[in-house]
Formats: C-alpha cells, sequence, structure tokens
C-alpha cells in the first residue's frame, strides 16, 4: 500500500521528530516534509507538494489570522488538515480543522485520527460543488486548445504532477473527464473565445 | 419483487411474459430485439419464445442481465445458452442503438439546444457527432471482425490467428464520452434553454448509458467466455 504523504508545519524540532518517529514505526503515514513556519516560502513549497494531508501547528499563525488558518492553507492545497495542539488553544479555533492531535494522544489514536480526517475530507470533497480556481480555469483553457500537460507545465513553470493534479480536480469538479467535453465546458462558460477556437 | 418466481431468485420460464414486463419494464426493449412481438397475450416465457423461434435459456440470460444487478449466469447456464441467439441479439441491438436510441437523442439535443447561439450550437453538435462516430467504429468493429470469427468457430471453420481473448476491446472511452455529454446537458448548458426539452435529452442519455452498460456485459460475461471455450474444445 501506499502510504500517505503527510506535511508537518511545526516550529518546534522535538515535535516535528516525535510525530515522524511515531509515523515511522507505525506506517501508513509518511512525513515527506517539515516546514517550520508559514511564510511566504512555505507557501510556495506546500502549494507545489500537494500532501494527502497537511498537519498544522496553529501557533505558526499570528493571533489576528489564527481565526482563518484553515481557510489560509486552502488557497494552497485542497487536502485534509489536522490540527496539533502544542498549546492551550480554544476550541472555537480549533473547530475549522478536520481533526484535532493533543500532545498526549497514544500512536494508535493519532493515527486513527488522521484516518478519520482524510475519510471527513474525502466527504466533503465530493459534496462540494466548488468553483474552479483561477489556476484551474487557466489550465482547462490550455487542455481546450489541445496543449500536452508538458507544454502547460513549462508555460506555467510547475512540474508535471501538479498539472495533472489540477487536472483531476477539474474533472472532480466538473464532472467531464474528456478533452473533447472540457473543450466544450470551456466554451460554454466563456473561458475561450469560440473565434479562438474555430 | 411482486411475485414469487418459481423455486429461484431469477426469471424462469414457467413465468408469464407479462409477468416479467412488469417486473422490469426496460425488457420492452429487449422483446422486440429478439423479436417477440405484442399480442402474446397468457403466454408463458417458454411458449412465447417456442412461439417466436428464440432459445428460451438465452432469453432468460439476457434479460435477468437487465435485471438483476450482479448476475452473473453459472456454467450450466452458459453451457445451455445458444450463441447464435446471441450475436442475433447483439446485432440487433446494435441497430436499434444507432437507428433509433442515438436519433431520437440527436432530436432530443436539437429541441433543448435550439435557444442557444450559433457557435454554442456547434460546439455541442461536434461533440455529440465526434460520439456518435466513435458508437459506430465500434460496431463496425464487432460486426465485421467479431462475430463473423464467432459463425466461424461455431462451423468449425475458424483460422488460426485470432482469438475471442483478443477481443479485449476498451468501452471505457465510448462511457466516459456519454457520461460527459450527461454532465454538460445536466449542469452546463445556457439558461436559456428549456428544462422539459434538457429533461427528455437526459431521460435518453440515461436509458442509452444503462443499456450499452448490459449490452458490454452480456459481451464481456457471455459471449467472450462462450466462445473462449469452443475455441478449447477445437
Amino acid at each position: 500500500m501506499n502510504k500517505r504523504s503527510v506535511l508537518l508545519i511545526e516550529p518546534s524540532a522535538l515535535l516535528a521528530r516525535g510525530l515522524e518517529s511515531i509515523f515511522n514505526s507505525q506506517g501508513e503515514f509518511e512525513v515527506v516534509m517539515v516546514l517550520p513556519d508559514f511564510s511566504r516560502g512555505s507557501q510556495a513549497r506546500l502549494r507545489n507538494l500537494s500532501p494527502d494531508l497537511v498537519i498544522v501547528d496553529p501557533i505558526v499563525f499570528d493571533y489576528g489570522s489564527r481565526a482563518n488558518g484553515r481557510a489560509l492553507l486552502a488557497e494552497c492545497c485542497d487536502c485534509a488538515v489536522v490540527a496539533l495542539r502544542s498549546t492551550p488553544l480554544d476550541e472555537e479555533g480549533l473547530r475549522q480543522y478536520d481533526e484535532t492531535l493533543g500532545l498526549f494522544d497514544d500512536p494508535v489514536t493519532l493515527i486513527r485520527k488522521l484516518r478519520s480526517a482524510l475519510e471527513s475530507r474525502q466527504e466533503t470533497a465530493r459534496a462540494e460543488g466548488d468553483e474552479l480556481s483561477a489556476r484551474e480555469k487557466e489550465i482547462l483553457v490550455c487542455v481546450a486548445k489541445g496543449m500536452l500537460n508538458k507544454e502547460i507545465a513549462d508555460r506555467y513553470h510547475i512540474s508535471i504532477y501538479t498539472v495533472i493534479t489540477h487536472r483531476k480536480n477539474i474533472t472532480r469538479k466538473t464532472g467531464i473527464k474528456t478533452v473533447a467535453g472540457l473543450t466544450v465546458y470551456a466554451l460554454l462558460n466563456n473561458l475561450i473565445d469560440m473565434n479562438d477556437f474555430e | 419483487m411482486r411475485k414469487k418466481t418459481s423455486d429461484s431468485k431469477f426469471f424462469s420460464a414457467a413465468m408469464k411474459l407479462a409477468d416479467l414486463i412488469d417486473i422490469n419494464y426496460r425488457l420492452l426493449g429487449v422483446l422486440s430485439r429478439v423479436g417477440i412481438g405484442f399480442g402474446f397475450g397468457d403466454e408463458t416465457v417458454a411458449e412465447a419464445c417456442a412461439h417466436n423461434h428464440v432459445n428460451v435459456n438465452t432469453f432468460l440470460l439476457i434479460c435477468n442481465v437487465y435485471t438483476f444487478e450482479g448476475y452473473r449466469p453459472g456454467p450450466d447456464m452458459l453451457e445451455e445458452t445458444d450463441l447464435r441467439d446471441v450475436v442475433k441479439y447483439l446485432h440487433s441491438s446494435h441497430a436499434y442503438y444507432m437507428g433509433v436510441a442515438v436519433q431520437n437523442l440527436a432530436n432530443a439535443i436539437s429541441r433543448a439546444i435550439a435557444p442557444c447561439d450559433e457557435p454554442r450550437k456547434r460546439v455541442i453538435w461536434k461533440f455529440f457527432a465526434e460520439y456518435k462516430e466513435e458508437l459506430a467504429r465500434h460496431f463496425e468493429y464487432e460486426e465485421n471482425t467479431v462475430f463473423p470469427y464467432v459463425e466461424s468457430v461455431l462451423t468449425h471453420r475458424a483460422e488460426d490467428g485470432f482469438t475471442i481473448l483478443q477481443y479485449e476491446e476498451n468501452h471505457s472511452n465510448i462511457e466516459e464520452k456519454l457520461d460527459d455529454l450527461k454532465n454538460i446537458v445536466m449542469k452546463y448548458l445556457p439558461q436559456e434553454c428549456d428544462d422539459n426539452e434538457i429533461l427528455t435529452v437526459l431521460v435518453h442519455l440515461y436509458a442509452l448509458g444503462e443499456d450499452l452498460a448490459k449490452h458490454t456485459f452480456i459481451e464481456d460475461e457471455i459471449l467472450v467466455p462462450v466462445v473462449n471455450q469452443l475455441e478449447h474444445h477445437e
């Protein structure tokens, strides 16, 4: 079975190493990257990686933006987000996350919480009829014009895997799988000009 | 289910043909394709089949596939199946899909997108035309290559080189296109289109999709294994 990739945003090396070692011994989840903060650089790395799951210590958000932490993360990646509660935080702020890990949770509980976060995220992803993001629209237009994944990746300076992830999300959101179908979608929604196309 | 049908949970030869249709009215399409006309009165399935020179086992097999999700014919059922009847059924299904179902769909789409501007109409028609052509190509291959081969196996004239397992055709592309068309019609047609006309298109689309899925099942789970068995007896 493929391990689920976890991106950890945690300033404390002690906690980061501890979680990593627990996941290593349990299998199933694997920490693919640890970010010590939520700086612009960290955000870019997060966007490019698109992990299965993000664990974030809410103390990386400053006090003013903490209530919106989950939404800030959603701008970078569309996956389950679990909070790691290293300091006392109010319950209200934690409710925005898919799960909350405590410092004294045992390894089995930690794994169970991550699983349930993934499941609940999959459910909401299915239920949401989300709009396409600006980037997804750009990529949809390229696909409709017949560009290959490699060409799209080169144009936007992103990896081919990121292009594939975007295409998966476009199909998930629109329900349309074939290139010909996506072209019809793009034209009906005025994303490309009819004259342009013909 | 309304009525106990002998000892089996599936259809049986002893039940009334009219009851079979009452249980699953989609079998009306199967009736016309195997060549059983209306006016069958109180005949049982066995009687009606005998009347119309249809192998009753093959007929039941097809009806069971169409009605019971996950139904899989057992080995003895497959042994009693007349392959010529299966092929005849698949052949008349092709004629029905291209001649009736696709035409009905085209008429319905034409009415639904009538209020759209010309470029939009063109785009939708182009997509539909591509789908139709892909479907036709797929059927032609079966008509020109697969069915003649099955006939040659039945008459022990099969030449070396082709086996039925090579007929591992990919139906997925055709299914994806139909699914895309459904999503486009249901979710993304311009506001000016009439809801009742869209509804008609969707009803045709779902019916065709379901029928094609059963058709594929009959090809993959009945035709291929039975022919494969015959090949080994050669």
